[in-house]
């Protein structure tokens, strides 16, 4: 004796949260069934086990239905097939679009490419991560960057109105696709320690600042790719460095202003030199493709590490970069004014940000 | 040239990838209707196209018009083949025909395939005008209504019930053509789905010819079948209750579901305005059906002077409101009589409809039931389908007899059914023996606002209906009679049976629940004659099992009646089914159950501590129901109560006979119980596991109710949140060596898992009732047992459920002052000003119940004979069940939907807030909590054939069903929208069935759905409406004065 079929099927469709997460999370249905039943389901309800496989099932079925919608999530508004509220479609949508920060820390700055994915079931070993949820996860990156990619307009905002996303998961999937456009380095060891929230912020301030969409906003890829012309207006900043007057006088205007107001004075005025070469090049670089994809490595080794065994506290760092930052303002030499605010704007909240305690 | 149909195409979306090349479609769609068809041009490479096509103009036929669907066909165009099918859609046109539905359809549609489910949408507008004036309708049927649900629809009043109409139409089944050889399944499929679809529009044409004939303007408790017989036909065949409706004007019409005790009887009394709009109370509804020139002009046999005008049956009297209270009592004899006569006369004195308003029904006698067995050959003329025809004719013939023998001149709650197995097929017919009284409006106001003194009162209307219709010297079954326990009058059985809903006035005791009796039998594989004999051999004792088993639960659960009951049995090829679905409550006007005692018949010591651990078990069980189904008696004043009929001894004459021929039937019998005891033996294991499956029926979990009628007795106070669901379950027995135990076993747990998944998945709904839950069983094949369930889930507002009946009204009393000050204010003046009047016309009521159960006694001289010639009884295969009572109903409980019906629609117009969803909501009953329906646009009679080969693919068959019966109901929903509607009430699935062969990766599955189409609005108006209690029952209250 054995059950042939079992269906359920509500007319407004009928969707567990809890399953949802399980199903998302990769679960066998039999393995949603034990941790159902480790979550104590089976007491609420006077339920026995085959009662909950048999609604694991069907809603499995479900969630397998409903995955072609939420793939395009603006159909899911306007399909027939399925009943479902609004505010459980934005429920489902967000959901399905909900990525594990181990896993994204590993595709970071990946090409979303067959390559990467064949890599999967290595970070799915790694992370703890479902193979079949990092697929989801992979997939669901690779086809926000798909379509993106050809629209005109601010990237955030694209990526909100076609995917139907909250603005804090569109900021992240803004990030994403930014990181894996531009390649940058994630993996390195010495930027381990950083979280995709660290790096999602960075992108978040690169792509306001630094993107042709953050002078210009009608231009296809806008806001993915970093604005050439401000990257070659960087290497004009290399004055700061060559300039051996310059060099002196910009020290001994931030060393002046910070006197009495940190105890690391002393290691600021020997690395002065060190750390200002270190941030001048990296803005030098970033013409080079190759650099730009260094350029977290970069920050971490030339300014996090020196001023971290030197063991600055947040607070210097934030005095050292803003008196760092103004005091090239009052070099009379110093013609690049606009450039070095809008290229040093960016690194200090990134440094803020990257540098931690 | 009567009509010009005219169809715009205006865009597609989401339509499949049909060029692999571009991943894009070239669509054009096919407008067809008839044998005209039109094409719109080509929308190159896109899947989302814009064809804004021209107006597609049909000239047409009336009759074609109600026959046809205009059938939209999608199609990518390829310049080198043959262009592929996309999907169809078909679409109903009938609404259109109806000046009062809908009068255009516009919107979304699914492009449905039947190889590949549905691909992407189509919006269409479709447009009908009829040249013709009204006149001309009457040619065709055009412009009368039809209704699935199975009251008197809200918004409307019936200003006459005509009767009983039925048809049959029947045709080759094109699955069966030898054309079906060389065909795709697509074609065949789809030559399918459009017979049916022509079929039934036919069909509903003639039921709607049948219906003007008899001058009536609508069909309501339409119930619309299939028989699929496979080599020798397709049968499509229904049957409604033809009636007279009148529109309520909007004005008054959110009053006309209010209950009569919302707005007092007084007042109707008091002030019999002609008209709503002109009532001094912002309720004071009652009035507009009063308006005797309104419905006197709407039906030329409602005699000025009330009633009963011959032979239709009147039932609203309502027209005349005003006259109808000078009659004179021998003039109400007389009337009375004439009414009967005049049932009697008609043919078949049937309703489809299963609530009524009150006062209407005045006794129920009991369920009627018969079934036949017969064989299937090819229809050889389709156009005289007389042999369909004639095996109905007699089931019903045998049903009418029936309720004759129960003292009955009507049966009500009925419907047809039958169950297919090869060439063998049984038809079933059941419905429930009754008493109806046309003059009930007047009767019916009297009661109004009497709870307080109920007992006093000689005929409340909470317990007329109990009181039995027959002579109680000449019982045609043997049955306890005692004095109501209500009134103290008339006589009541110790148990009802009943396959209407629970009457809304009825006085009720604590919580319902549903109760089923399942049972398997296994038979002998056999063919033809043999096979077919064999099955009747079968039936009676299933049934009598059946009703032993309900009877058995019923005791358990301390009830006393059952509401709603249905009776499905499916046959097999080497197995019956039997399926017994009802709604138990505990009436007060019925005696208290016994409890049941166990008792062994071998005197062994062993035995009997066997025997009193099972007594315990049983007692403790007994207990604990009654605490959790809030069954609490009200303490029964001395006089008079307990004081039993001397018991007739020569009443077990009858119907028992049968029961000596089955030894398991004999371990109870139910002619030897003592009033308080119902014995069983354990003398056998039979008996053994009959009482472990009967303790083993699990009670819901906590915050759950369940019934299989319109809502639970004792809930009330409905939330605004519904969810309706379809459940279907196939179970493979693999072992061929079962024992009816054993099989017996597994259909039960079929059903009790089915209920505990119910219960699991709704948990979040708590507290919720599952309403309405009907069971469909059925044997696809040998060693396959399928279980279909509809129903919906309904959450209501723990607190108030709490309360008892008899507390409901004081708390209402409070309630009001404090909500509707203004209103509770005049009631009370209007109540004391009217009392004198009230108690007066009840002693007249009381009258005539008398005089109606003396006059009802019928002759059972006949039905004696019948019976005592059961063995003949079992060759014609029929069969009919005791139970049943009687008598006069008006009103009693009415406050108590009063309450719920405000805090209602206090709550929803709460919880409602800003939300602005465009929901479809379906749901199988007659109404939805927390709206009122302002509009019917129409019956939805949908029919799909969903084939796959590619089974696997699709996730197995339950991947393939499940995605399937989305699919129907997104179609629904998308029909009713394009209608205008935003509901679906009244709906069911009338079939779902499902063949299989995975070997071969391949399925098919067929599913037949119907429902009114309506619109809904949130019932914001802090006015109590009590929609849920009894739908559509126009407040008979009024009509004095």
């Amino acid at each position: 004796m054995s059950v042939e079929l079992d269906v359920f099927v509500g007319n407004t469709t009928i969707m567990d949260e809890e399953v949802y997460q399980l199903w998302l999370d990769g679960y066998t249905v039999n393995d949603a069934v034990k941790a159902r039943v480790d979550a104590g389901v089976l007491d609420e309800c006077e339920a026995t086990e085959d009662v909950l496989l048999s609604d694991t099932m069907d809603q499995y079925r479900t969630f397998q239905m409903c995955e072609r919608l939420l793939q395009s999530p603006a159909k899911l508004a306007n399909q027939l097939l399925f009943q479902i509220t609004p505010h459980r479609q934005a429920m489902l949508i967000e959901r399905y679009y909900a990525f594990d920060d181990p896993f994204v820390r590993e595709v970071l700055g990946k090409k979303l490419s067959k390559g990467t994915k064949k890599d999967l079931d290595d970070i799915s070993a790694k992370t703890g991560v479902t193979l079949k949820s990092c697929r989801r996860q992979f997939d669901n990156f690779k086809r926000v960057f798909k379509v993106v990619e050809e629209l005109k307009g601010p990237l955030v905002e694209n990526i909100r109105q076609h995917f139907l996303l909250s603005d804090k998961l569109a900021r992240d999937y803004a990030a994403i696709v930014f990181f894996a456009n531009n390649r940058f380095e994630t993996g390195k060891k010495k930027l381990q320690y950083l979280t995709f929230q660290d790096f999602a912020f960075c992108a978040g301030q690169l792509i306001n600042n630094w993107t042709v969409g953050a002078v210009d906003n009608m231009v296809e890829d806008m806001d993915v790719d970093l604005d050439k012309e401000f990257l070659q207006e960087l290497k004009e900043l290399k004055i700061l460095i060559t300039d051996k007057d310059l060099l002196d006088q910009h020290k001994s205007l931030v060393c002046t202003a910070l006197r009495g107001k940190t105890k690391a004075l002393p290691e600021m005025e020997a690395n002065f030199k060190n750390l200002s070469r270190g941030l001048v090049n990296i803005a030098t670089k970033l013409t080079n493709t190759k650099d730009v994809r260094d350029f977290f490595i970069d920050l971490v080794e030339k300014f996090i590490e020196p001023c971290r065994s030197d063991r600055w506290t947040s607070a210097d760092l934030k005095l050292y970069l803003t008196h760092y930052t103004n005091s090239a303002h009052i070099l009379d030499t110093f013609k690049h004014q606009a450039v070095w605010d809008r290229y040093m704007g960016v690194i200090k909240s990134c440094i803020f940000k990257m540098y931690h305690d | 040239m009567p009509g010009k149909l005219k169809a715009k195409i205006v865009a597609g979306r989401h339509l499949p990838v049909m060029d692999r090349a571009s991943d894009l479609t070239d669509a054009f769609v096919e407008v067809k209707f008839g044998n005209t068809t039109f094409k719109t041009d080509v929308y190159p490479k896109s899947l989302n196209p814009q064809w804004n096509s021209e107006w597609f103009k049909f000239e047409v036929d009336d009759e074609d018009l109600q026959d046809e669907p205009l059938q939209i066909t999608v199609l990518d165009h390829d310049t080198y083949s043959a262009n592929d099918a996309i999907g169809k859609v078909y679409i109903d046109i009938d609404p259109l025909l109806c000046t009062e539905a809908a009068s255009v359809i516009s919107g979304w549609f699914p492009i449905y395939d039947t190889i590949h489910g549905i691909r992407g949408e189509i919006n269409v507008l479709v447009k009908v005008e009829l040249f013709n004036d009204l006149n001309r309708f009457r040619q065709s049927s055009c412009g009368v209504k039809f209704f699935c649900t199975t009251s008197i629809p809200r918004g409307y009043r019936a200003a006459m019930v005509h009767g009983f109409v039925e048809e049959l139409v029947v045709n080759e089944d094109p699955e069966y053509q030898w054309i079906d050889r060389i065909r795709t399944p697509r074609a065949s499929n789809e030559a399918r789905q459009r017979l049916i679809s022509l079929m039934s529009g036919e069909l509903q044409r003639k039921i709607g010819l049948k219906v003007l004939e008899m001058g009536g303007n609508a069909v309501v408790g339409y119930l619309q079948c299939f028989d699929l017989e496979g080599e020798s036909g397709l049968v499509v065949r229904a049957i409604g209750t033809a009636c007279t409706l009148d529109k309520i004007s909007s004005g008054s019409f959110s009053n006309t579901h209010t209950h009569p005790n919302t707005a007092p009887p007084s007042n109707a009394c008091n002030s019999p305005s002609k008209d709503g709009k002109e009532s001094p109370l912002a309720h004071g509804c009652r009035s507009t059906h009063n308006s005797p020139v309104h419905s006197a002009c709407s039906s030329q046999r409602l005699s000025q002077n009330f009633s009963v005008s011959v032979p239709t049956l009147i039932f609203t009297g309502m027209g005349s409101g005003g006259s109808a209270g000078k009659e004179a009592g021998p003039l109400k004899t007389l009337l009375r009589q004439q009414t009967q006569t005049a049932l009697e006369q008609r043919e078949f004195p049937f309703f489809t409809l299963t609530s009524f308003p009150p006062a209407f029904l005045v006794h129920v006698g009991g369920v009627v039931s018969a079934r036949s067995v017969k064989l299937l050959d090819r229809i050889h003329n389709p156009d005289e389908p007389e042999t369909r025809d004639a095996w109905w004719e007699e089931i019903r013939q045998e049903i009418k007899s029936h309720a004759k023998a129960l003292g009955c001149h009507a049966v009500i709650g009925y419907s047809e059914n039958t169950s297919i197995c090869e060439e063998v097929c049984i038809l079933s017919a059941s419905g429930t023996a009754a008493i109806l009284n046309p003059r009930y409006m007047r009767e019916g106001c009297l009661d109004m606002g009497s709870t307080d003194h109920r007992f006093d009162d000689p005929s409340p209307p909470s317990c007329g209906f109990c009181h039995i219709p027959y002579d109680e010297l000449n019982m045609p079954f043997p049955a306890q009679l005692t004095y109501c326990y209500n009134c103290r009058r008339q006589k009541v059985p110790d148990v009802l049976f009943t396959t209407i809903d629970l009457p809304t006035e009825a006085a009720v005791t604590g919580k319902g629940c549903l109760i089923q009796a399942r049972l398997c039998r296994l038979k002998k594989r056999a063919q033809g004659e043999v096979n077919a004999t064999a099955i009747s051999n079968l039936l009676p004792f299933m049934e009598y099992e059946l009703h032993t088993q309900l009877m058995n639960k019923l005791k358990l659960r301390s009830m006393n009646a059952l509401f709603g009951l249905h009776i499905q049995i499916s046959v097999g090829e080497n197995m019956l089914l039997g399926l017994a679905s009802a709604t138990g409550v505990y009436l007060t006007a019925l005696p208290a159950p016994g409890g049941i005692q166990v008792a062994g018949k071998t005197p062994s010591e062993l035995n009997e501590q066997h025997v009193l651990t099972i007594q315990k078990r049983i007692n403790d069980t007994i207990a604990k129901n009654k605490e959790l189904y809030q069954i609490t008696p009200p303490e029964l004043t001395e006089e008079g109560v307990g004081s039993p009929i001397p018991e007739p001894r020569h009443r077990s004459r009858l119907f028992r006979s049968h029961s000596e021929s089955s030894d398991e039937v004999s371990e109870l019998d139910l002619s030897h119980g003592k009033k308080d005891a119902f014995v069983l033996e354990i003398d056998d294991t039979d008996a053994v596991e009959d009482i472990h499956s009967l303790l083993t029926d699990a009670s819901p979990p906590t915050g759950f109710y369940s019934c299989n009628t319109e809502t639970m007795p004792g809930i009330y106070n409905w939330t605004t949140a519904v969810q309706m669901f379809t459940s279907v379950r196939v179970l493979r027995l693999s072992n061929a060596n079962l024992s009816n135990q054993s099989l017996n076993k597994i259909f039960t747990d079929l059903c009790e898992n089915l209920l505990k998944s119910f219960y699991f998945k709704l948990r979040s709904m708590i507290p919720c009732c599952l309403c309405h839950l009907n069971f469909n069983v059925a044997v696809p094949e040998e060693e396959l047992i399928q279980v279909s369930v509809t129903a919906v889930a309904m959450t209501f507002d723990k607190d108030q459920a709490q309360e008892r009946p008899a507390e409901r009204f004081i708390t209402k009393g409070g309630s009001e002052t404090e909500d509707q000050l203004q209103f509770s204010l005049e009631l009370c003046a209007d109540t004391s000003s009217t009392n004198s009047q009230t108690s007066s016309k009840i002693s007249g009521v009381q009258e005539n119940a008398l005089v109606s159960s003396r006059a009802a006694s019928v002759d059972y001289g006949s039905f004696a004979d019948r019976c005592s010639t059961w063995l003949e009884l079992l060759r014609l295969k029929a069969h009919t069940i005791r139970r049943g009572s009687v008598k006069t109903i008006s009103s009693l409980e009415h406050c108590s939907p009063l309450t719920e019906g405000r805090s209602r629609s206090l709550r929803s117009s709460r919880s409602f807030g800003g939300s602005s969803v465009t929901m479809v909501k379906m749901t199988p009953l007659s109404f939805l909590p927390g709206t009122r329906i302002i509009k019917y646009l129409g019956i939805i009679n949908m029919f799909f054939i969903r084939e796959t080969t590619s089974l696997r693919e699709e996730g197995g068959v339950s991947g393939f069903l499940h995605s399937f019966i989305a699919e129907v109901f997104a179609m629904v929903r998308a029909h009713v929208a394009a209608l205008g509607g935003n509901a679906v009430v009244s709906y069911s699935m009338k079939d779902c069935v499902l063949m299989e062969n995975p070997n071969k990766n391949q399925a098919q599955c067929l599913i037949n759905v119907s429902g009114d189409a309506v619109v809904c609005v949130r019932e914001t108006d802090p006015e109590p409406v009590a929609q849920m209690v009894n739908s559509g029952q126009t407040c008979a209250a009024d009509g004095t004065s």
